[in-house]
């Protein structure tokens, strides 16, 4: 390489990965009804917290993915459109030259961002640095049944594959890594790639109008690509260079 | 000359047999000598003397660090931040303000002992030690308050680059590590160069004490007695370390700019934030040196002595400076930020000016601007203590604001409208409170144990005056002294 591409320098000088081997989501706004159906199976899937109702208030909800009423028009010619916002899985993400203690990597083989629930000393600086503010903080022991009865029977159904956060860490969304790394183990055991369609997250998985895909943005021939290629596609934030991997299709 | 004059009612007093001198300008500079011990026994009085009010106080102040500071901190690492106001947008909070604001305290202690001493401005003399302590013990309150801002406080240790078997290092990227090795480098620096200039001072309480408090000094002093080895080796280090704190002093704050400057949000991605944290930390800072001292000069014996108007007019000067440049480095940062034209930054302005807080952005521009302008070109009011401690506590409440306006309601006003929420503080209120107990307690507990005047420094000054005579009059100079 001779020339440097200032476009694909991260903010650690490393050289932001290239296109392939990344794993992509694609969300429709025109189908979303806001129906929150990816919400409820994310906090499932990923065993977030039930931050209680006057928590939940005070904007302390701690949900991976959230969906953004908007109203646009005056009465009566109101209309209300959704935005579901989850991590974008930046390609220069600026939550990771920040954390002091490298709580929040760039996942090399999934080229994701990850978050490791154990290194983090809780300074928030993550958080404050996400311009789509979709790190959510652990304020309390949200998780632990002794401090709070009412959960008692939820934690009865915690998946297994993903980590009990405790207090005074930040999370995020994963897309779902532990259902990557299933499907990648699988495929790997049975000597090929992971196909298309194998597996999706759970939020695109709930989603009752298709609004949600998930895939692999390397391989053209995809759904996510395709889909990505659409003439309604945008980056949210595109100026801030932050390179994001989750695509809106606008409302047609 | 003698308008002013009349002013040093306090000093007069004090010297009756000067009173010949009415109208010397030699009086500006102390030239009014006691012997030296008479003036060592001054100082050691006023730590020696304590009243039932200072008792009372410190009593109160036990109360307020004990439930405010130990209890309210204790509850909330035992219960999580949720007990503190903090939320999404605004995930730093209080804490981070109070953080700013003590590290801004604390740049006057240098700024004046060390700025001043190399270019050898005298009215600094008498009040080094005092604002020298403000450094120090604000330091201290600005590292507990980043403490107490962080979710697994007992893990603070990670950010130390610690050798371990995992590879696991801090991330020099960030700037919060810079603060981290910015701030222990300050507190280490100014704590050294806090003691060197204390030891002739802990060597005279040595020679003027008994019981428990001469073995206390006899420690301190590290057996200094004055010769004339000690006292050159004492001067280069000296000379040494107030040049070596300076660059300290200006990239401490600068890199705590840094947290915010280099953090890709509306209103705080401003390269004007390095200068601008400096000059704002030196502007609360003078403010509460002038506040300081008018209460030591108030409530301590003998101080009217060493504490002087013609201070208060030098450091009222000083502080009418710093509000000059303050206001350029506002109005620099904000018009730089409003003619970008960004439109998170544009409704980020837009809503500082007729949002729910922009009576706080108000106030700052007035109590750091207009009234410093309005009311410190005046010497009569520059020479009237409690009306200097006044504009000094009223500069420090508008440099709060400041911190506030940029720590939670910049972060409250972002780039998804969707989040917009403003931040309410619920236990940071009794931390703070706590902050301020502590600093107190500690102010007045070291003035009860070490000499707050360098008494060498006010006698090597009057040592090194002279006067010329120019014309008709006297003018009052500073002969080199090495």
């Amino acid at each position: 390489m001779t020339t440097i591409d200032l476009n694909r320098i991260g903010a650690k000088g490393a050289i932001a990965e290239e296109a392939e081997g990344k794993w992509g989501m694609v969300i429709d706004r025109d189908v979303c009804t806001g129906c929150q159906a990816c919400v409820a199976a994310c906090a499932m899937e990923n065993n977030i917290a039930y931050v209680g109702e006057e928590d939940a208030g005070y904007g302390r909800t701690m949900h991976w993915i959230r969906i953004e009423r908007f109203w646009e028009g005056e009465y009566p010619e109101v209309k209300s459109t959704h935005q579901p916002m989850l991590c974008q899985q930046c390609g220069h993400a600026p939550c990771e030259p920040v954390c002091p203690v490298f709580a929040t990597p760039h996942s090399m083989s999934e080229q994701i961002n990850l978050q490791v629930y154990n290194r983090c000393i809780g300074t928030r600086y993550c958080a404050n640095n996400c311009p789509y503010q979709v790190r959510s903080f652990n304020w309390r022991d949200y998780q632990d049944n002794r401090l709070r009865p009412e959960i008692t029977i939820l934690s009865n159904q915690f998946n297994p594959d993903v980590t009990v956060r405790r207090r005074g860490v930040m999370e995020k969304c994963s897309f779902c890594i532990q259902r990557i790394h299933k499907a990648e183990d699988k495929a790997k055991s049975e000597g090929r790639e992971v196909e298309d369609g194998e597996f999706t997250t759970a939020c695109a998985q709930a989603c009752p109008a298709n609004a949600i895909t998930f895939g692999r943005l390397d391989n053209p021939e995809s759904l996510v690509s395709q889909l990505a290629q659409n003439e309604r596609g945008y980056k949210h934030l595109d100026e801030l260079n932050t390179l994001p991997r989750v695509t809106y299709l606008k409302e047609g | 000359m003698s308008a002013v004059s009349k002013h040093y009612s306090g000093a007069e007093k004090a010297h009756a047999h000067h009173q010949e001198e009415e109208h010397d300008p030699r009086e500006f500079l102390m030239y009014d000598p006691k012997p030296r011990g008479e003036m060592n026994d001054m100082v050691m009085e006023s730590m020696m003397t304590t009243s039932w009010k200072f008792w009372a106080v410190i009593a109160v102040l036990v109360v307020l660090v004990a439930s405010c500071f130990v209890y309210a901190w204790g509850y909330m690492i035992a219960n999580g931040l949720g007990t503190a106001g903090v939320m999404r947008p605004s995930y730093w909070g209080v804490f981070l303000v109070n953080t700013v604001f003590w590290i801004g305290i604390s740049h006057a202690g240098t700024f004046i002992s060390a700025i001043l001493r190399v270019f050898k401005a005298e009215f600094r003399r008498p009040f080094t030690r005092a604002a020298e302590l403000m450094t120090t013990f604000g330091l201290i309150q600005a590292g507990a308050s980043i403490f107490m801002h962080m979710g697994r406080v007992w893990l603070a240790y990670w950010m130390f680059p610690i050798p371990n078997e995992r590879m696991l290092w801090p991330n020099f990227h960030s700037p919060l590590m810079w603060d981290l090795l910015a701030i222990t480098t300050y507190v280490l620096g100014s704590t050294m160069y806090l003691f060197l200039p204390l030891i002739p001072d802990l060597a005279m309480a040595r020679d003027r004490s008994t019981g428990w408090r001469k073995s206390f000094f006899k420690v301190l002093a590290l057996g200094f007695r004055g010769t004339e080895g000690e006292w050159r080796h004492l001067q280069t280090a000296m000379n040494y370390f107030a040049f070596a704190i300076i660059p300290v002093m200006f990239s401490v704050h600068t890199i705590v700019s840094w947290d915010f400057a280099m953090a890709m949000r509306p209103g705080w991605s401003s390269s004007v934030f390095g200068p601008y944290f400096v000059l704002g930390a030196l502007h609360s800072g003078m403010g509460a040196v002038a506040v300081v001292l008018v209460i030591m000069r108030a409530t301590m014996k003998h101080m009217d002595y060493f504490i002087r108007k013609e201070h208060f007019d030098a450091l009222g000067k000083l502080m009418l400076i710093v509000s000059f440049a303050y206001a350029y480095f506002f109005f620099n940062d904000y018009i730089v930020q409003w003619y970008g034209g960004d439109r998170a930054t544009d409704n980020l302005l837009h809503w500082l000016e007729e949002g729910k807080m922009s009576w706080m952005f108000y106030q700052l521009i007035l109590f750091n601007i207009i009234i410093p302008w309005l009311t410190l070109w005046s010497k009569k009011i520059r020479t009237t203590p409690w009306l200097l401690a006044i504009i000094g506590i009223l500069i420090n409440v508008g440099m709060y604001w400041e911190r506030y306006l940029i720590v939670p309601v910049m972060l409250a006003v972002n780039r998804m409208p969707f989040t917009w929420r403003l931040y309410q503080p619920r236990i940071e209120i009794f931390l703070t409170v706590g902050t301020f107990a502590l600093f107190l307690l500690f102010y007045m507990i070291a003035s009860r144990l070490i000499p707050l005047i360098p008494v060498w420094e006010v006698q090597e000054g009057q040592m090194v005056h002279t006067l010329r005579k120019v014309g008709k009059t006297h003018v009052p100079t500073v002969s080199e002294f090495e």
